[in-house]
This record gives structure tokens, C-alpha cells and sequence, in this order.
């Protein structure tokens, strides 16, 4: 999620790392007042409604954190450009943008354990009646893909033998192929294929979908380590006593929890 | 630079592995395919066509008039995306025994790129052709040549000597333009790179390599009309060169 802006904002981290090397005087966050940081829109994890309020299920999930936490927030909004740069200069002390757990993004800030993950979804014209997981099924049919995904990575390791696969730059130019039947099946980001494929008739999702990648976690300043442990426990909690689960289903028709 | 040296540096580098140099080598392949057939297929049919355009009758020149109006005016993307996903749109076509031809992105862009370039090569000839000199024409008649054996004997081989240099441009713009069949899933040099990037992160590494792939492919064909050059142009030559 969010992948090309990865090197902008590593870049923009690494500059803002020396800002946050001058203040290291000043001792940690209070965990009792957060200032937790969005970038909107980004629908429905985060945006603004009709009446111009903040909502969403990373919204929803971070005020449920805060009550949990007995913390007060505050909700910053941020380009996300400027998120982790922000973040180290303690313009706020966390984010929950949708930001996707990396090892790049590791070395600058620390992650909570992730809160959801966007499965792969199989979405194929409504006569696809193959397993796509029956590898012998499988063989010969033309499977696309947008490159560089985790999709691609998955299809390209676990099917490389047995499918053609088709790697595409944008999603709009494989639904494009799916359409015109030079694709069988393709392997998206369920969000995106939920989007393009599936608002047009006759497509319908053709398989269970797969769980990649490591998820979105919640960014903290490395030395917050006390803010992560509370954040890790309040998560664990909401995920255990089905308060995750009733904001996940306002917003999701599929099982976005990990 | 020694070579365990070499050696040395492509153990510890993550990309250029031996499967990475096999994609690229596999890019390179399908470059030169469609690169290669598309300019032959080009050239056979651009020596009638520029014929016909320099006929005075305009029901036979009006048409390939037009066809290179089209196809020099549109960019190469364009072409290719209106074949590529234009065909594919037309109802019924996948039932038909041109979806076997059509499905698969080579012949698309096969298509797309053997019109454009026939295009180019038809202006070239044809350029060629009425700049032949009005006293050869009239040497000619004066034998009593027919129109037939006029342009077999004598302007067709000496446009090709004129066309020759322009002609050669028109390969190389081809072979760089081939960069956009990656658009279409092709995995050619460029398609192979993309790959690459996109898995490493490393675009520099990955295309830098292309380009040395691309001037290697560019340098040999220039090398070759070069030599070609040499042979069709010796009399122009100052003696004893």
C-alpha cells in the first residue's frame, strides 16, 4: 500500500532523522495525551464525512485504542510525504495512515504489531470455475497481476511453473485484458479488484483470498518504546473482546483483521 | 578490472544473478524478434506503396497518401493501444479465428509497429524515388525501357543508395520505439527491466543496464549499414580510398 511513495518518504526520514537527534533531551511522550496522525482521504480507512468529520475504520479503531488506553487524542491531519519526517520531529506520536510495515521504514520508526492486512483477492469472469489453489487446474491459464505487488511475488513464487503470468502497471490495464478475455483469472489487492472488477457485470471473485505481506502497523518514534507496549496491549484487547470486529464490519465486507 | 574481481562483485550483488541476466537475455530476444520482423515486413511493403504514391493518378496515390498521413501523424503508443485493447473490445471477435492471433500481445504490437514504420519507410522511398535524376529517367526512355524495366533497372537501385542513410535512422528510431511494447505485457529488454526495478527497487541498476543492452543493439546495426553504406556508395568514392 502507499508503495511508490516508500522512497519519498525514506528520503524525507533520513533528512528529518538529524531534527530528531538535537532534541533527544526532552524525555518521551506522555502516553496519557497522543497526538495520532491521518492522511485523508483515503477511503474507508480514513476521510472526512459529509458534516467534515474525521471517520473511518482506522479512525474508529484509533479512538477505540485511545478509550482502551485511557488516553486523550488528538487527530492530526498529515500529507503523507511528510509522515514520518513529522513524526520524528514530534509534530504528533503516531501514525495509523494505512502505513504497511517494512524493513526501510523499520529503521526509522518503530511499528506496533500490525491492525489489518488487505488480502489478494481471485476475481475472474463468471464461467471460472477452477481451484486456482489446484495447481494441476491451474495449468496453462493466464493469471495477471500488477508488478511489484505481493501478488506478484506470491504468483510468480508459488505458481511461476504452472500459470502465464501477465504483469501489468496499473489495475485499469489488466481489468482491461480480464474484459477482453486475454486473461483467465487476476490476483489484486482485494480492495482494488472489489473496486474495478467486481462493480462490472459478469465478474465475481473465483477464490478464497490470501493473506500477504506483513500488514499496516502503527508508527512510533523508536525511543517511545512505552507508547508501543500500551499500544500493542489496548490492540490486543479490542481484537480479543470484538470491538475490532464490529468497526472492521461497518467498513469491510471481507476479513481485513491479522 | 581482473576478473575475479568481476567475479567478486556479481557474487555479492543481489541482481544481476544468473536469473536476472537470463531475463534480460530473454528481453533481448523479443526485442530483436519483433524489431527484426517488423522492419522486413515494413520494407517489403513499402517499396509498392512508395510506387504508388508517386503515381499521378490521384485514385491510386490518394490512399497511401492518406495511410502515411495517419500513421506519421499518431504517436506509436497511441497505434499500439488502439490495436492492443481496441481489437479486443470488438464483440464477438474472441470467437473468432483472429483472437488465436490477436490474444497473445506480440502480434498486436507486431501489427502496430510494422504499420508505423511501413509508413516511414514509404516517405523515405518515395523521397528517394522523385529525386531520381530527370536524365537517367529520359536515358532510360530513350532506349526504349518500358515503365516496368525503367524502374527495376534504374530507379529503384538508385533510390535505395539514396534511401540508404535515411533508411538506417528509421531502424534505429524503430529498435528504441520496441521500448514500448512493455505497455502490453510484452517482456522485451524494457519489460525485463521493469520486472527487475519493480523487484529490487533499484532503477538505476536496472535500466542503466538496459541502455547498455540498447547502445549494444543500436551500435552493431549501425555498425552493419555502415558496411552496407560502403558497398552501394563505392563509386562515390574518391579513387584510390
Amino acid at each position: 500500500m502507499k508503495k511508490l511513495m516508500i522512497a519519498a518518504s525514506c528520503a524525507l526520514a533520513f533528512m528529518a532523522g538529524s531534527v530528531q537527534a538535537q532534541d533527544t533531551s526532552i524525555g518521551s511522550s506522555d502516553p496519557r495525551s497522543l497526538r495520532i496522525a491521518f492522511d485523508v482521504p483515503y477511503e474507508p480507512f480514513e476521510y472526512k464525512d459529509e458534516n467534515g468529520e474525521l471517520t473511518g475504520f482506522e479512525v474508529e479503531l484509533a479512538e477505540a485504542m485511545c478509550d482502551q488506553m485511557n488516553a486523550t487524542c488528538k487527530f492530526v491531519i498529515q500529507a503523507w510525504d511528510g509522515m514520518i519526517p513529522g513524526l520524528l520531529a514530534r509534530k504528533f506520536d503516531l501514525i495509523m495512515s494505512s502505513m504497511s510495515i517494512t524493513e526501510e521504514r523499520a529503521k526509522r520508526v518503530l511499528f506496533s504489531e500490525p491492525y489489518y492486512i488487505t488480502p489478494g483477492g481471485w476475481f475472474g469472469p463468471e464461467d471460472f470455475n477452477t481451484d486456482v489453489t489446484d495447481m494441476d487446474a491451474m495449468n496453462g491459464k493466464t493469471v495477471g497481476v500488477q508488478r511489484g505487488t505481493t501478488m506478484d511475488t506470491f504468483v510468480t513464487e508459488k505458481m511461476g511453473n504452472v500459470v502465464s503470468i501477465k504483469r501489468y502497471t496499473t489495475a485499469d490495464d489488466m481489468v482491461l485484458d480480464l474484459e477482453g478475455q486475454r486473461l483467465d483469472v487476476v490476483f489484486v489487492d482485494y480492495p482494488v479488484g472489489e473496486q474495478t472488477v467486481l462493480s462490472k457485470d459478469g465478474f465475481k471473485e473465483v477464490g478464497e483470498s490470501v493473506k500477504l505481506g506483513e500488514g499496516v502497523g502503527v508508527a512510533m518514534r523508536k525511543r517511545d518504546a512505552d507508547i508501543a507496549r500500551e499500544v500493542n496491549s489496548a490492540l490486543r484487547t479490542l481484537k480479543e473482546d470484538g470491538t475490532y470486529d464490529t468497526i472492521m464490519q461497518k467498513y469491510f465486507a471481507y476479513d481485513v483483521k491479522i | 578490472m581482473p576478473p575475479d574481481f568481476i567475479a567478486a562483485w556479481l557474487n555479492k550483488n543481489d541482481i544481476f544473478t544468473a536469473m536476472t541476466i537470463m531475463e534480460y537475455w530473454d528481453g533481448m530476444v523479443t526485442t530483436v524478434q519483433l524489431v527484426f520482423l517488423c522492419l522486413i515486413i515494413g520494407l517489403v511493403f513499402a517499396v509498392p506503396l512508395a510506387i504508388m504514391r508517386t503515381v499521378k493518378n490521384p485514385f491510386v496515390s490518394g490512399p497511401v497518401w492518406f495511410y502515411t498521413y495517419l500513421f506519421r501523424g499518431t504517436p506509436l503508443l497511441i497505434q499500439l493501444y488502439i490495436i492492443y485493447y481496441g481489437v479486443a473490445q470488438i464483440p464477438g471477435i474472441q470467437e473468432t479465428f483472429w483472437w488465436e492471433i490477436f490474444r497473445e500481445p506480440f502480434y498486436p504490437a507486431l501489427l502496430a509497429f510494422t504499420l508505423n514504420t511501413c509508413a516511414y519507410t514509404t516517405e523515405i522511398i518515395r523521397g528517394a524515388i522523385i529525386s531520381t535524376p530527370h536524365g537517367e529517367i529520359e536515358a532510360a526512355k530513350a532506349y526504349g525501357m518500358s515503365w516496368f524495366l525503367r524502374m527495376r533497372r534504374i530507379v529503384l537501385p538508385s533510390a535505395a543508395r539514396r534511401a540508404v542513410q535515411a533508411y538506417s535512422n528509421e531502424v534505429i528510431f524503430m529498435l528504441h520505439s520496441s521500448a514500448i511494447a512493455s505497455v502490453v505485457t510484452i517482456v522485451d529488454l524494457t519489460g525485463a527491466a521493469r520486472n527487475i526495478y519493480s523487484r529490487f527497487y533499484a532503477p538505476f541498476d536496472a535500466f542503466i543496464f538496459v541502455a547498455f543492452c540498447y547502445m549494444a543493439l543500436t551500435f552493431t546495426m549501425v555498425f552493419a549499414f555502415r558496411k552496407l553504406e560502403n558497398h552501394l556508395l563505392r563509386h562515390q568514392r574518391p579513387v584510390g580510398s
